[in-house]
């Protein structure tokens, strides 16, 4: 067991848990925060991606000892910055989410995608969000999404 | 006219005769050249082949080849299947904003999840890859030939590869590779890291020779 | 409501079918519709005698003027956490906007109407609740005119409502947040006036889905997301081959890791494992990597893929049990060789995959049990908990929460996954239990979409259509064994098994279909769209086989084949024809088209894609898709659920798409191994169009997936000039 200081969404937090313990739990188990999912532990997925110094990070497979004093951002902070507001509401406004479980991740990636590219091509959004799975497979609506949300940001 | 042609032939004649006993001149040279290193360090050249050879048996293997695609993605595993979930190596090798290399490799192995890690994790330019685009390692000189263009290579000259080679962080990691998810540790690459200097000093010392081209010696 | 008065109401209520009115503790209107359907679930055919109901049961009026009204149903993506409250809320004249929905508890009240049982399956959740909620939103705004016509010493044919208001002559206006309280005091309508369909104001609307926020800012909680005041995490370490035994273990590596709890064997469904009980889901995770189990893997069938397609090559060339005959048998026979198509098809296993893997939590008090699971098995669940713990069902407090996805992987028969839960909980009473499935548990957890063979024999007519066809397919039955075998299973086929074959829709003389269903040591379940997910690959790629051959367009060539009375096929064949003419004959070289209708669950598909070969697999720029479902309460939902669902049913035309066994192990363990589709697999993009119509509604949950991997395999047959008939896609 050894303690952290974590900066997460802009606050501080102190944990107490096993070095090796990936981020995704320490999130999740530790700071309570469940916005951000467990889909496969391995990084296949993206379920469990947050921002790590604005670098999108799978957190399932970052052990929090290599976390050191980067700032974190999660899904439940990404609001608080205008590229997450507007990725976030044009989710809503395109009724992405079916289930819902992987669009924290999807979000997170999207997020930022558009901070480095915010006009996306076809392509551009097809490699940047083309590690995130979705099982009901919502990519056509989250194509849309992104377009949108690009739209707005203007 | 006829004055002129006749000018204009005896000029001819001497650029013609000076350029060959340039030519001869130089052919001597060279062959002298030549002829020199071939008595003195032929046992040079043979030694400093065979290094090469296992400086190649080195990068061939899946621990370096893995990074260094001729594709537009990286490679995974003893049997250097496509890198899975779709990543890309994008403009500077580093991947794509969403899915970067550090998106999920950190600057240490994370043993505890199985992912490998080493700082500024990306893949090797095109210029320095070491695979056809079906995924073939490139032979022996064709990969000798790669790795001492200093202007594909990054710059680096026979002291420098030796440099590289001793410690950049990303060779050396394939000498540390870390745990798999389902806890074995990576196969290592044939020689040890100390043999793989060794070889490349010698390599280097030789001159950096390369295998001729079309004979198979892989 | 005082005691009395309650148990008076029940006693003059008719069993058949009643609804019960009660004032909630902080006022409000509280209704609850019972349909007392004779169930096929574990108690028998009888008529029950009436249970105790929990006090609010389908829709609250809260004096805030919130309706919250509750869903008979688990969300797992189909949207119907919207869909149900739309239509209660267009009968009710309520509102939208002031419209909140949340999911039932386990209990009789909310047991599917047509089924009996709490479940959410077979695409039923609007087709079996849509005249249901109706009749619950009509009864409650009768009650709610009532009221306001008594206060106004009226009667209510003098009022109207509209949008959570009633209306009376002159300006007489009320709230009905306002009469909520007066209206709990009306006597139950036997019978109250339903909309017309042109009547509605939120049926059939775009309606935007009610849980979309929650999902994008982290607030949602999933079953996985489940916390408590002291709440333990536990993971199981189960056998490398179905049915294995824990012979002996050691955990003392386990156990030295702090804040490991316990260590112990379980019985489960077959053999035993190992179940380990932590603080936290990464301990557990560690301790279990550190047991060393000794398993006993005799004397249970190891296995092997290989083997088993032997066996089903064997098997699918003798007749089975027969599904369907009809015509003359022999007349295969009598057409020449050369007008025949002898074609063998084989389909893998296939695993379920939902993105949140399978969790159960459950805390035992002794004489009480309450349980956290996102189940489509309300009713199989709670009881199989109840049966651990020695309880009576509905001791056990049973909550239904929002799933990531499902397919089908969570209605389970022998609720495998709750059951472990509740064994663990036994041992830690007033601990609350979440039990955990690690990925790899999935992947490698079993419950799949049965391996599959097919023969088929066709002999063509001299017009190009099938004049004879004798078709046998293999597989596991999925309920063999189980209490679904009484009405599943007939001259021992399993419908299952056959349903898009033996009932289709085309008009196919001397047509012979029968089955063979071996027994395997894998556990089987059913995966979205179930044997359609086979049977329409295989009569939608030999149909267009059959197309080709004729020189006829495989749009024409349908219609001349399908039955006169397949009327919701053959709309939406011609929507899809005409919706889709255009840019189908105007393909850029190297694309082309694949074209593919089916029938399931009601509700007719037809599908036409632009396929390309893109670094050796099949791109899909675009689908059309034409569905006819009857009614389309929300068809936003409808739009989306055949976009994404399109997507999903590629999962079986992936490279990585199978699971497949090598002496007894599942050899793949997670999304590397089994990969399922991401972005770049799925369409870029899908037109989807209704079929106008007022007809009762039918599902949309699954008959999206059946017509795309035919679809896009048509497509690839006039690309590449082959047929494939082995899935999942190999490398092209």
């Amino acid at each position: 067991m050894a303690t952290y200081q974590l900066n997460v969404n802009g606050q501080r937090k102190q944990v107490n848990v096993d070095p090796s313990t990936p981020l995704l739990w320490v999130l999740r188990e530790e700071l309570k925060m469940t916005g951000t999912k467990y889909g496969c532990g391995i990084s296949a997925c993206g379920a469990c991606t947050v921002h790590l110094d604005g670098v999108a990070t799978r957190s399932c497979v970052v052990p929090v000892s290599l976390v050191s004093d980067r700032s974190i951002v999660t899904i439940e902070g990404i609001g608080a910055d205008p590229v997450g507001r507007a990725v976030q509401d044009a989710w809503v406004d395109k009724d992405v989410v079916q289930c819902g479980y992987c669009q924290s991740g999807q979000i997170m990636s999207a997020v930022a995608l558009l901070q480095a590219t915010p006009r996306p091509s076809d392509t551009n959004i097809e490699e940047s969000m083309g590690g995130n799975l979705c099982r009901c497979a919502t990519y056509v609506r989250i194509r849309e999404a992104i377009k949108s949300a690009s739209q707005q940001l203007k | 006219m006829l004055s002129n042609s006749r000018f204009f032939i005896r000029t001819l004649l001497v650029i013609l005769v000076s350029t060959a006993t340039w030519i001869a001149l130089t052919a001597s040279a060279a062959i002298e050249v030549r002829e020199y290193k071939k008595s003195d360090a032929d046992a040079n050249r043979g030694d400093g082949l065979a290094a090469w050879q296992k400086v190649y048996s080195v990068l061939i293997s899946p621990r370096c080849i893995n990074c260094h695609t001729a594709t537009n993605y990286p490679q995974q595993g003893d049997d250097r299947h496509r890198h899975f979930a779709n990543v890309i190596r994008g403009p500077g090798g580093k991947g794509v904003p969403g899915l970067n290399c550090i998106s999920c490799h950190q600057s240490a192995n994370a043993d505890s999840t199985g992912v490998p890690g080493g700082r500024n994790w990306h893949l090797a330019p095109l210029s320095m890859r070491w695979q056809d685009a079906n995924d073939r390692p490139l032979s022996s000189a064709a990969v000798c030939r790669a790795v001492t263009d200093v202007s594909k290579n990054g710059g680096l000259n026979g002291t420098a590869l030796i440099k590289h080679h001793e410690e950049e962080p990303l060779v050396l990691w394939a000498w540390n590779p870390g745990l798999r998810p389902d806890g074995s540790m990576r196969t290592l690459p044939p020689l040890s890291h100390a043999e793989f200097v060794a070889a490349t000093r010698t390599w280097v010392e030789a001159g950096t020779p390369c295998p001729p081209p079309n004979r198979t010696a892989r | 409501m005082r005691a009395a008065t309650r148990l008076e109401k029940r006693s003059q209520i008719d069993r058949r079918g009643f609804l019960r009115v009660s004032a909630g503790a902080a006022g409000g209107l509280l209704v609850s519709l019972y349909l007392d359907v004779p169930a096929f679930g574990p108690e028998g055919n009888q008529a029950q005698p009436p249970k105790v109901y929990p006090p609010d049961a389908f829709v609250h009026l809260r004096p805030d003027g919130k309706i919250l009204i509750t869903v008979n149903r688990l969300e797992f993506g189909q949207g119907v956490q919207t869909s149900l409250p739309m239509i209660l809320a267009d009968e009710m004249d309520a509102d939208w906007s002031h419209v909140i929905a949340e999911l039932a508890p386990a209990a009789d009240v909310y047991k599917d109407p047509v089924f009996g049982i709490q479940m959410v399956g077979g695409s039923g959740s609007i087709a079996h609740s849509f005249q249901q909620y109706r009749e619950l939103g009509a009864k409650t705004r009768a009650m709610l005119i009532a009221a306001a016509a008594d206060r106004w010493h009226l009667s209510p044919d003098q009022c109207r409502s509209e949008n959570s208001v009633v209306y009376g002559p002159g300006n007489r206006s009320a709230r009905y947040a306002e009469l909520a309280n007066d209206a709990a005091r009306q006597p139950v309508p036997e019978k109250a006036r339903l909309k017309n369909p042109s009547e509605f104001r939120i049926i059939g609307k775009k309606i935007r889905r009610l849980d979309s926020r929650p999902k994008c800012d982290g607030s949602q909680k999933f079953g996985l997301d489940l916390d408590l005041p002291g709440m333990k995490t536990a993971v199981v370490a189960r056998p490398p081959v179905f049915g294995g035994r824990v012979r002996k273990f050691d955990d003392k590596d386990a156990r030295a890791i702090d804040g490991v709890r316990e260590v112990f064997e379980i019985p489960l469904t077959k053999g035993s494992g190992v179940a380990v009980v932590a603080d936290r889901f990464w301990t557990a995770k560690q301790a279990r990597d550190r047991l060393k189990i000794d398993w006993d893997l005799s004397g249970i069938e190891h296995p092997d893929s290989s083997q088993l397609w032997l066996k089903y090559q064997e098997l699918v060339r003798t007749t089975g049990n027969v599904a369907v005959t009809r015509g003359d048998e022999s007349a295969l026979e009598r057409i020449p060789r050369t007008n025949r198509i002898v074609a063998e098809y084989e389909f893998p296993y296939l695993a379920h995959t939902p993105m949140e893997p399978l969790n159960a939590s459950v805390r035992f008090n002794g004489d009480r049990a309450e349980a956290w699971v996102p189940s489509q098995f309300q009713t199989m669940d709670q009881m199989a908990i109840a049966e651990v713990l020695g309880l009576k069902p509905e001791q056990v407090t049973f909550h239904t929460e929002f799933a990531g996805g499902g397919f089908g992987r969570r209605a389970v028969i022998d609720a495998h996954v709750p059951r472990e839960a509740a064994l663990i909980a036994r041992r830690f009473r007033g601990t609350p239990i979440k039990l955990f499935w690690t990925r790899e548990d999935d992947v490698r957890g079993g419950y799949y979409r049965p391996m599959h063979a097919h023969r088929v024999e066709i002999g063509i007519g001299r017009d190009g259509m099938p004049a004879a066809w004798r078709h046998v397919i293999v597989g596991q039955s999925l309920v063999a064994g189980t209490p679904f075998e009484s009405f599943l299973i007939k001259n021992g086929v399993d419908e299952t098994a056959v349903e898009g074959t033996a009932d289709t829709s085309y008009n196919i003389p001397n047509f012979h279909v029968s089955a063979h269903h071996p027994k395997v040591n894998v556990p089987v379940l059913w995966w979205r769209s179930v044997g359609h997910t086979h049977n329409a690959f295989v009569m939608e790629t030999l149909i267009d086989e059959l197309a080709t051959r004729a020189k006829m367009d495989p749009i024409v060539y349908r219609r001349r084949l399908l039955k006169s009375e397949a009327k919701k096929l053959r709309a939406a064949l011609d929507l899809m024809d005409e919706k889709s003419a255009r840019w189908r004959s105007s393909l850029p070289g190297g694309h082309a088209v694949g074209i593919s209708c089916h029938e399931s669950f009601d509700t007719a598909v037809a599908c036409a894609v632009d396929v390309s070969i893109e670094n050796k697999r099949p791109r899909i720029h675009r689908a059309t898709v034409a569905v006819n479902c009857g009614l389309a309460v929300n068809p936003l939902t409808v739009e989306s659920q055949f976009q994404a669902g399109l997507g999903f049913g590629v999962t079986q035309l992936m490279a990585r798409g199978a699971i497949t066994f090598k002496d007894g192990r599942v050899e793949q363990r997670n999304f590397d191994s089994y990969t399922p589709p991401y972005i770049v697999d799925a369409p870029v993009s899908v037109e989807v169009h209704i079929v106008p119509s007022t007809d009762a509604p039918t599902g949309c949950g699954e008959p999206p997936v059946p017509v795309i991997s035919p679809a896009v395999v048509n497509a690839l047959a006039k690309l590449t000039g082959k047929r494939y008939r082995s899935l999942p896609l190999a490398s092209l």
